[in-house]
């Protein structure tokens, strides 16, 4: 991969759904977009959360696919399953931390976010980080991340026990090392959060501070 | 008789909206055989640069444009699938006429103009001029505009000449041109991301102009605050630092209130204010009774909120302050947008790096559109069309006399209204579909059926064309060349990339040969948009809005060029008010003490909650684009009403259930979204639909009394649960009013 980093920052995504339409005008994916724009709780609040492929160092897709169709390009990116291999199994669909792949049935075959490789390869951005509004998707060099946004980008994760590295940063507060998912969330929400932050009924009723 | 010719299911049927979801010829490969054509987008006033993909005369698909400063690649949804309006099967390639009981008929260009001419003559021989109308719209070119303009005075003689942009930005630039002097943002964007503070009013900006969000996000990388002032929650009010959930048309109690308190503090610059303005002790007197307590009431939020902006705003080093339609669509819009640029004026914090003020224009050429001549009491170079200064100057490019020269002519809801009075007998539109986009749709189409006769210009059969008599085929934004000015005021070049199809013809040849019919072949003799364009210059030169040194030379190397440019050596003007200098005449501001009113239309025991409309991001306006293209559509298949979860069990309702809005006027059914990010006491329904799905069927006939623009953002009305409509509108397709 050359020195251009893919970064993702949640705070910063209006759901726009512009990465989800771009993804599908990209000359590898001709039509099919690759990405996943998620609406955490519409009724809640008008968060949004886009996921991409997080291009993990050691892919737990490849690791479980039975037919050995997912690779790793040299340059860190992890493709769509090969067509003449897959046997449309999911296993990679199911062991995904980040609940990335997508088992195409009329194609019979899993494909993926594969950072529009066509583009990547030859040096230009993938088409969801160069036309996202917000810049909650940006693909550019870790020196000027660094130099221009608040927070720090981290590719650490652990889900439960696992510990996963991925290509993929995410854009984080400054105190925060590792993206901890807790298998089981039992706490709905964080002690620290009022208790329902986007309600505009209770924000009428309170008083800010 | 401007009446539908068929049943409006039958007209869906042969014209659309239907979906386009493929690029011509399949989805293309790199490599083979294409040119990129650099342009811009054709929506919003962002004007986002653009390269299109060409193959064959066809546009294939699109290429981000990372090296133009606005966006630098950026494209929101609309953007990025602007381009499946070509090749699209909906689009009119031959002038159409209306066939009593049959629909419409392809007839030759030659018998549509003839017919065209021959109408219009009829009229104005028995009624006068004053009886034909010209709706001109702001998404066109200015060239287009300009010609417009010209068009309505020179060849049709009539005064009645105004566009869609009197729906969009006319309170702001009334403001504006009140308060600063220049109706134009005062900065260019790249000041936003400097600024300490910045206060968002009205403006939903993740949604009806994405591409500023990023320009939010940077200022607050560099630590800079943002507060934002909207009765829904949005995207952009997510991560505010200070989110004020204001009553709709509630605004200058926050405005009112934060200067109440900047005055009482110290946080104001008497020394700017004493050298660079007038009128400020006035407003101070003014301003005494918003205590905090007073203005919330009027802005319907806890008083802190007011208090905690003022704290924000009042000290802050450098500032930016945005509004939009919500402050603008209002019947006091003009004084929501004073009462806000006050604020930007009382602090001295304008007219230097990180320091000013701007509305975010919502058409694609709403900044241009209304500079060169096409609003109604406008002529080219912002001028005033009842000066006679302005009058002998444009008479005089125009070649011909002052006298000659109509006076100001009717805004354009008062234009529908002279329709409906049947003062107004026959209408040419251009890009303009009232239909849709005018308060009380009923209204409007009574008054549609009433015109003796309709001439539509525009590339699909809109819901408005459906009304017309005769239906020219013209031509889509990259069908032509020409310049557009973005929201900054910078004037950029869009190129053409394809020729119309069939024979669908560029606007200004068909604006052109109806002249030409009409007797004004030699006013109108022009070859190209670039002679246009030349003549536009020397009309704007020492007008406000000064584009004479601009050749399309030079916008285009320099990635668009800011007015006032007088000369060609003059490199534009990205920031205006530099050193203090205001437009007017002394060069000083000026302030006008603002009282809080109330709506037209306030909620009582029968329409007890408040109606506000507004757009979604995968749709433009009346749709008459976006609900074409299938991923739009498919992102946001129909209009929902949004309603907090309080009310919605109030009413029993549940999400997704069908509910009927209802209005004095009229009434749609839709489904329900139950959300908490919207005040209790309001509702909210997007309005880029027609028929039974119109928000515009609720809305108000009411208008600010100086920029005309209607009250869209606050009429009563009462939701109850509804069936799911079985009609047969309902049962169309959901892009064309249906239900899904």
């Amino acid at each position: 991969m050359s020195e251009l980093c893919f970064f993702i920052d949640h705070s910063r995504c209006i759901g726009c759904q512009s990465c989800v339409l771009a993804c599908a005008e990209c000359d590898t994916h001709r039509g099919t977009s690759m990405i996943h724009l998620e609406t955490i709780a519409r009724r809640e609040s008008v968060q949004t959360a886009p996921q991409i492929c997080m291009h993990c160092e050691d892919p737990i897709c490849a690791r479980v696919c039975p037919a050995d169709a997912i690779k790793k390009t040299p340059d860190g990116v992890v493709q769509s399953s090969l067509k003449p291999r897959c046997i449309g199994c999911s296993n990679c669909v199911l062991s995904c931390p980040f609940g990335v792949p997508k088992y195409m049935a009329e194609m019979d075959q899993m494909m993926k976010c594969d950072m529009c490789y066509d583009r990547s390869s030859v040096g230009k951005k993938p088409m969801c980080a160069t036309v996202c509004p917000s810049g909650a998707l940006t693909f550019t060099a870790m020196e000027e991340i660094q130099r221009t946004r608040r927070g720090i980008p981290i590719n650490s994760w652990k889900f439960g026990a696992e510990e996963v590295k991925t290509e993929v940063y995410v854009m984080v507060p400054r105190e925060v090392t590792r993206v901890n998912v807790d298998l089981v969330q039992i706490a709905p929400t964080p002690a620290a959060l009022p208790e329902d932050p986007y309600d505009v009924a209770a924000m009428l009723e309170a008083v800010p501070r | 008789m401007a009446k539908l010719p068929i049943a409006v299911t039958e007209l869906v049927r042969q014209f659309g909206p239907t979906l386009h979801r493929v690029p011509p010829g399949g989805w293309p490969r790199t490599g083979e055989d294409e040119k990129l054509v650099k342009t811009h987008c054709c929506f919003c006033g962002q004007q986002c640069g653009i390269q299109l993909r060409v193959r064959n005369n066809k546009v294939v698909g699109f290429e981000p444009w990372e090296d133009f400063p606005f966006n630098r690649g950026k494209l929101c949804p609309k953007g990025v699938k602007r381009y499946m309006q070509d090749e699209h099967p909906d689009r009119l390639k031959s002038p159409l006429q209306r066939v009593e009981g049959q629909g419409f008929a392809p007839i030759s260009w030659d018998a549509a103009l003839e017919r065209t001419v021959n109408e219009i003559t009829r009229i104005q021989q028995t009624y006068g001029h004053d009886a034909v109308g010209m709706l001109g719209g702001a998404s066109l070119t200015n060239e287009k505009a300009y010609l417009v303009g010209k068009f309505a005075r020179v060849a049709l003689k009539t005064p009645n000449v105004d566009y869609n942009g009197r729906l969009c930005m006319v309170s702001a630039a009334a403001a504006a041109k009140k308060v600063l002097g220049i109706d134009r943002s005062a900065n260019p964007w790249s000041d936003i991301t400097k600024a300490a503070v910045i206060l968002a009013a009205g403006a939903n900006i993740a949604e009806c102009a994405p591409i500023t969000t990023d320009y939010l996000w940077q200022a607050r990388e560099r630590g800079g605050k943002l507060i934002v002032l909207d009765p829904r929650l949005t995207p952009i009010a997510r991560n505010a630092d200070l989110f004020i959930p204001v009553r709709p048309g509630g605004d200058i109690g926050v405005f009112n209130g934060m200067l109440h308190l900047m005055v009482e503090r110290g946080w104001i610059d008497r020394e700017f204010i004493a050298r660079h303005t007038t009128g400020f002790e006035q407003v101070a007197e003014t301003v005494k009774k918003y205590t905090p307590e007073y203005a919330a009431k009027i802005a319907g939020v806890p008083p802190e909120m007011i208090i905690r902006a003022a704290e924000m705003w009042g000290p802050a080093p450098t500032s930016f302050a945005l509004h939009a339609r919500g402050i603008e669509h209002h019947s006091k819009g003009v004084d929501n947008c004073i009462a806000m640029i006050q604020l930007v004026l009382a602090t001295g914090r304008i007219g230097r790096e990180g320091c000013g003020y701007a509305t975010i224009t919502g058409q694609g050429n709403g900044q241009g559109g209304r500079e060169q001549g096409q609003k109604c009491d406008q002529l080219p170079g912002s001028r005033d069309i009842n000066c006679l200064e302005h009058r002998q100057y444009i008479a005089g490019v125009w070649g011909i006399e002052e006298a000659a020269m109509p006076r100001a002519g009717l805004p354009m809801p008062r234009m529908m209204e002279a329709i409906h009075d049947g003062k107004i007998k026959g209408l040419i539109t251009i890009c303009n579909n009232p239909v849709v986009s005018l308060p009380d749709a009923n209204f409007v189409r009574e008054a549609l059926g009433k015109l003796g006769f309709y001439a539509n210009i525009d590339f699909f059969l809109s819901e408005t064309a459906r009304y017309a008599d005769i239906v020219l085929p013209g031509s889509l934004m990259e069908e032509d060349d020409g310049t557009t000015t973005n929201v900054e005021g910078r004037v950029i070049r869009h190129r053409q990339a394809v020729e119309p199809p069939g024979a669908a013809r560029v606007d200004w040849k068909i604006l052109c040969e109806i002249a030409a019919r009409l007797g004004r072949a030699d006013k109108f003799n022009y070859s190209s948009p670039r002679e246009l364009f030349d003549e536009l210059r020397v009309a704007s030169q020492g007008g406000v809005s000064d584009y004479s040194g601009m050749t399309w030379e030079r916008i285009e190397e320099n990635n668009g060029l800011f007015w006032p440019c007088p000369s060609p050596d003059h490199p534009g003007t990205p920031r205006l008010y530099e050193g203090g200098k205001f437009g007017h005449s002394d060069g000083k501001a000026r302030f006008f003490p603002i009282e809080w009113r109330p709506s037209a239309e306030m909620p009582d025991d029968e329409y007890p909650l408040m109606l506000t409309t507004g757009r979604v991001v995968s749709h433009f306006l009346s749709g008459t684009q976006t609900r074409r293209i299938g991923d739009l559509v498919d992102q946001y298949p129909q209009p929902r009403c949004e309603m907090h979860p309080r009310l919605a069990e109030k009413l029993g309702v549940a999400d997704g259930d069908f509910v009927k809005v209802e209005s004095r006027r009229g009434n749609v059914v839709v489904r329900a979204q139950v959300v908490k990010t919207i005040r209790p006491d309001t509702v909210f329904v997007p309005y880029h639909w027609p028929l039974d799905r119109s928000a515009n069927n609720l809305t108000v006939r009411a208008y600010d009394p100086v920029s005309q623009i209607p009250e869209f953002k606050i009429c009563a009305v009462r939701v109850s649960k509804a069936p799911p409509p079985t009609d047969p509108i309902a049962q169309l397709e959901v892009q064309a009013g249906g239900v899904r």
